[in-house]
């Protein structure tokens, strides 16, 4: 019962952030734009020749969702900075980590979505048809968020408390995410030339492995950085 | 001040005192307040009224002194006293995109209930703001918004409950709301304190009124009715009951 009413906590949270979301489109609209003008400069960077352009997708495509994706965080806790609603929602009665549980649910459904808008974009800017191993991409496509996500939650926590949260966010970020870039863009270049070498298993797993890490790790440190 | 008992009192401050980087906020403060008890605490901006009370809401940890609210340690037991104590803070702390029904749903919520639009709808006709139920709180004037941050503490009825600055941005009803509130809170037994410049705005029946500055306690009397702080008080506020 106790446990339920803590999810329930968290879903009340994950409610909120999505309504706040869905009324305004304010965050969606700009992180979507970002994503492509990413996808699209990174494609003139790169020139016209279509196999350079599909050599580099995997990569582009990892780094354009991380960087649209710092936007999103940070403007999930801006809601709460907002007529300083942070402090009334510490003020809830139940567990810290429900928090957590909400927070991180609202921003993987938010660049869940932001993906689904950019994946299709990076195929046709990159030159990528639909690979043989597309469940496989897409498993990938999800542990890779997930561990992009619950990082970038906890460390947006950390970050809304400072004046330079959008400076700061990045510079926590980026450097903990190395581990997960690499086996992301790896296993999914791997996988989109229908994985040759038999290679992208090995950072399938090493993936899930961060994942479970990182999962974990954010749990139990959420409390003490979002108390402050 | 009266001494302290921590096993008794609803609010026990032993030598409490809160840093902000160099800046002492409040310096060794104690203070006792009985159940049941309406304390005012009055003061000039930054005279750390409302410091002391994130304390006691367990919104801030402090920096030195003890400070335990129905018994409870603020710091080591402040997951179970937030299931016993509301504060209404200084800033409204709504949500401008979500609707004045989705802000009380929202707050509902993270107090484990699953109220019906009916009685949401009740708590906000209490506040005066069930004609804008699906309206945005964006596009509330500061008094309404005011209205329905109250409304957040309808939701529940807390052993002592924390009020900072209420009256602020309220018209006449809503000041006559907050006083409601007070009454109703005392009369069901429970803790009330009250940060406020102008406790004449509310007519506020306070058993006590305890005047703050510069982080200290520079007055303490009793019965609000009589004025309380008739004698000069270094740094005390000029606007007392």
């Amino acid at each position: 019962m106790a446990f339920a009413t803590e999810l329930g906590r968290a879903g009340a949270i994950l409610w909120k952030d999505l309504t706040a979301e869905r009324r305004t489109k304010a965050n969606f609209n700009s992180v979507v734009a970002m994503a492509g003008l990413i996808l699209l400069f990174f494609g003139f960077a790169l020139g016209p020749d279509a196999k350079g352009l599909r050599s580099a997708a995997a990569g582009v495509l990892w780094l354009t969702v991380l960087f649209s994706g710092v936007l999103a965080f940070n403007r999930s806790y801006q809601l709460e900075l907002d007529g300083n609603a942070l402090e009334q929602l510490l003020l809830y009665p139940g567990e810290r980590w429900t928090l957590f549980a909400g927070k991180l649910a609202a921003n993987l459904l938010f660049v869940f979505l932001v993906e689904v808008v950019t994946i299709p974009l990076a195929g046709i800017f990159y030159h990528v048809a639909v690979p043989a191993l597309w469940g496989q991409v897409l498993g990938v496509l999800f542990l890779g968020t997930v561990g992009f996500v619950t990082l970038g939650t906890v460390y947006a926590a950390m970050a809304s408390r400072s004046r330079a949260r959008e400076v700061l966010l990045p510079l926590l970020l980026f450097p903990m995410l190395v581990p997960v870039l690499i086996a992301a863009t790896e296993a999914t270049g791997a996988l989109l030339i229908d994985d040759p070498m038999g290679n992208a298993g090995s950072w399938i797993r090493l993936l899930a492995t961060f994942d479970v890490i990182f999962v974990v790790a954010s749990f139990w440190v959420f409390p003490a950085v979002i108390e402050g | 001040m009266r001494p302290a008992n921590e096993s008794s009192s609803a609010v026990a401050l032993i030598g409490v005192a809160q840093r902000f980087g160099h800046r002492w906020a409040i310096r060794g403060v104690s203070l006792d307040v009985s159940a049941g008890e309406v304390v005012a605490i009055v003061g000039h901006n930054g005279s750390g009224k409302s410091t002391l009370l994130r304390i006691v809401a367990t919104a801030l940890r402090p920096t030195r002194g003890s400070a335990h609210v129905l018994g409870l340690d603020v710091t080591r037991d402040a997951a179970r006293l937030r299931e016993r104590v509301a504060l209404l803070t200084h800033d409204v702390a709504l949500y401008g995109d979500l609707t004045a029904e989705e802000n009380l749903r929202f707050a509902a919520r993270m107090l484990g209930q699953r109220p019906s639009r009916v009685q949401l709808e009740a708590v906000l006709d209490q506040v005066g703001l069930r004609a804008v139920a699906d309206e945005r709180a964006r596009t509330f004037s500061s008094g309404m918004q005011r209205r329905l941050s109250i409304a957040r503490i309808f939701l529940r009825t807390p052993d002592v409950l924390l009020l900072d600055e209420p009256f602020n941005s309220l018209d006449a009803d809503g000041v006559a709301l907050v006083s409601d509130l007070v009454r109703q809170t005392r009369a069901r037994g429970a803790t009330v304190l009250l940060v406020a410049h102008d406790l004449q705005r509310g007519a506020i029946a306070a058993d006590r009124v305890v005047a703050m500055a510069e982080g200290r306690f520079v007055e303490d009397a009793a019965g609000a009715t009589a004025p309380v702080l008739g004698e000069p008080v270094p740094e005390s506020p000029d606007v007392l009951v």
